[in-house]
């Protein structure tokens, strides 16, 4: 397992971000989604949504340029590129629920092997809420989830979330330090692994049930 | 040919316990913080609240949940104000968490003068639980239903004496929104300009949804 939790956040977002095509619509969830955007290869240009109203979202300001009215669904203050706009909530989610939005990525609490998500609450715990996250996953034509493979040594990919949904039999790929999963009909198929792990060791750390591809390749990063 | 802009006190007599009160804003980003001040010196109480999120307990729609002057919340976040947490895990507080998509649609859909919407969202969560479910060419949606208020709240950039308005960047979110979905609405100005400044192309909130103008004091 690699035990630097920063570094394995990074071999996330550096795979996710090889992902994405010229020009392609997405929205990036907070937290661990937020770094992918400081890994997109040289040469792709990804349109980035926030979904309080902004496509063409930029990186953070340079000090002493802060605009208090320009900010991410995160409220972190952010800019915005030459050729992006501003919009209302509304349109927002008719963007993002109209199939408009090309991927979405988001973290989980807990994802299974029918593709189904957990978030947005952990009972008698933690109640944030779901925010976008139902509509983004219901929504966006792709669905990746970016998680740690396991938390304290736990699991997170699972035979069935455990933890009440944010959607149902809607995640198309699970990217984790260790390798990505991607969901199919005939169940979770190991595409990619990281070349300092093993089957052996993702299958100890894996609660779903998931077959080898027969193309598996050394996860790009 | 106008008479819109209000004073801190009509605004005060406008407010009463039980009122249902939307409040436009983003993580407080957009949210109109004088006319929250005001509720908040009111001591108007039992309020229900629909926001976007409850913000921060410093900022924003959070300072109404930090004041404990709502009884209600209806939203789709709680998780950057733990006062909204603590209260509803008290059951001082009841908070409906709605998905922030059918949230907004639910505000538009009242203002737009429809029965309700169908919506994805939701379909196999605990979202569904007790809402009537429709079948459209093979796909579940959830019907949602319209959400109204007595009094709309909003925050606007750039306001004309006659009511038009203009949001800034990343102010805009619910506020044109709930400008539709209330018979009270009023716009917190930034800046009020004199009709003929704004280019009618650019007015984003028409001026009859808005019934009443208050010049901001921040800032």
């Amino acid at each position: 397992m690699i035990e630097d939790i920063e570094l394995a956040k990074k071999i996330i977002a550096k795979r996710i971000a090889r992902e994405f095509k010229n020009n392609q619509l997405v929205n990036l969830g907070i937290g661990l989604p937020t770094l992918v955007a400081n890994y997109i290869p040289d040469g792709v240009n990804v349109i980035l949504q926030s979904e309080n109203g902004i496509i063409g979202m930029g990186p953070a300001p340079e000090p002493g340029k802060e605009n208090p009215e320009i900010t991410n669904a995160g409220s972190a203050l952010v800019t915005v590129l030459p050729y992006g706009c501003y919009f209302d909530s509304a349109m927002s989610f008719a963007l993002i629920r109209g199939k408009h939005v090309e991927y979405t990525v988001l973290g989980a609490l807990e994802v299974d092997q029918e593709g189904s998500l957990a978030s947005w609450i952990i009972p008698g715990k933690k109640v944030p809420g779901m925010g976008g996250a139902m509509d983004l996953v219901v929504g966006a034509k792709n669905v990746i989830i970016s998680t740690l493979h396991t938390e304290r040594g736990k699991p997170k990919i699972l035979k069935k979330c455990r933890l009440p949904l944010t959607a149902r039999h809607v995640v198309n790929m699970i990217v984790s330090e260790l390798g990505v999963f991607r969901v199919t009909p005939g169940g979770l198929a190991l595409i990619e692994i990281n070349k300092d792990s093993s089957v052996d060791e993702i299958r100890a750390n894996t609660e779903a049930e998931f077959i080898v591809s027969d193309h598996l390749k050394t996860m790009e990063i | 040919m106008f008479d819109k802009i209000i004073s801190r006190d009509d605004f005060s007599g406008m407010l009463k316990d039980d009122m249902v009160i939307m409040v436009g804003g983003f993580l407080g980003c957009g949210t109109p913080e004088t006319l929250i001040d005001i509720i908040i010196a009111s001591a108007a109480k039992n309020l229900t609240l629909i926001c976007n999120d409850t913000s921060f307990v410093d900022r924003g729609v959070g300072r109404l949940v930090a004041s404990r002057q709502a009884a209600k919340v209806i939203t789709s976040h709680i998780g950057t104000n733990p006062e909204t947490g603590r209260q509803m895990v008290d059951g001082t507080l009841a908070v409906e968490l709605v998905p922030q998509g059918t949230l907004v649609e639910r505000v538009r859909c009242a203002g737009a003068g429809l029965g309700g919407v169908l919506t994805p969202t939701g379909v196999g969560t605990v979202v569904e639980e007790g809402k009537q479910k429709i079948t459209v060419d093979g796909h579940e949606y959830l019907l949602e239903l319209p959400l109204r208020a007595d009094l709309a709240i909003i925050s606007g950039s750039t306001v004309d004496k006659a009511g038009n308005v203009v949001y800034n960047a990343t102010t805009r979110n619910f506020n044109p929104l709930m400008a539709m979905a209330a018979p009270v609405v009023v716009v917190e100005a930034k800046e009020v300009v004199e009709i003929g400044q704004i280019m009618p192309e650019l007015v984003m909130t028409p001026s009859p949804l808005v019934t009443h103008i208050f010049k901001s004091e921040k800032r």
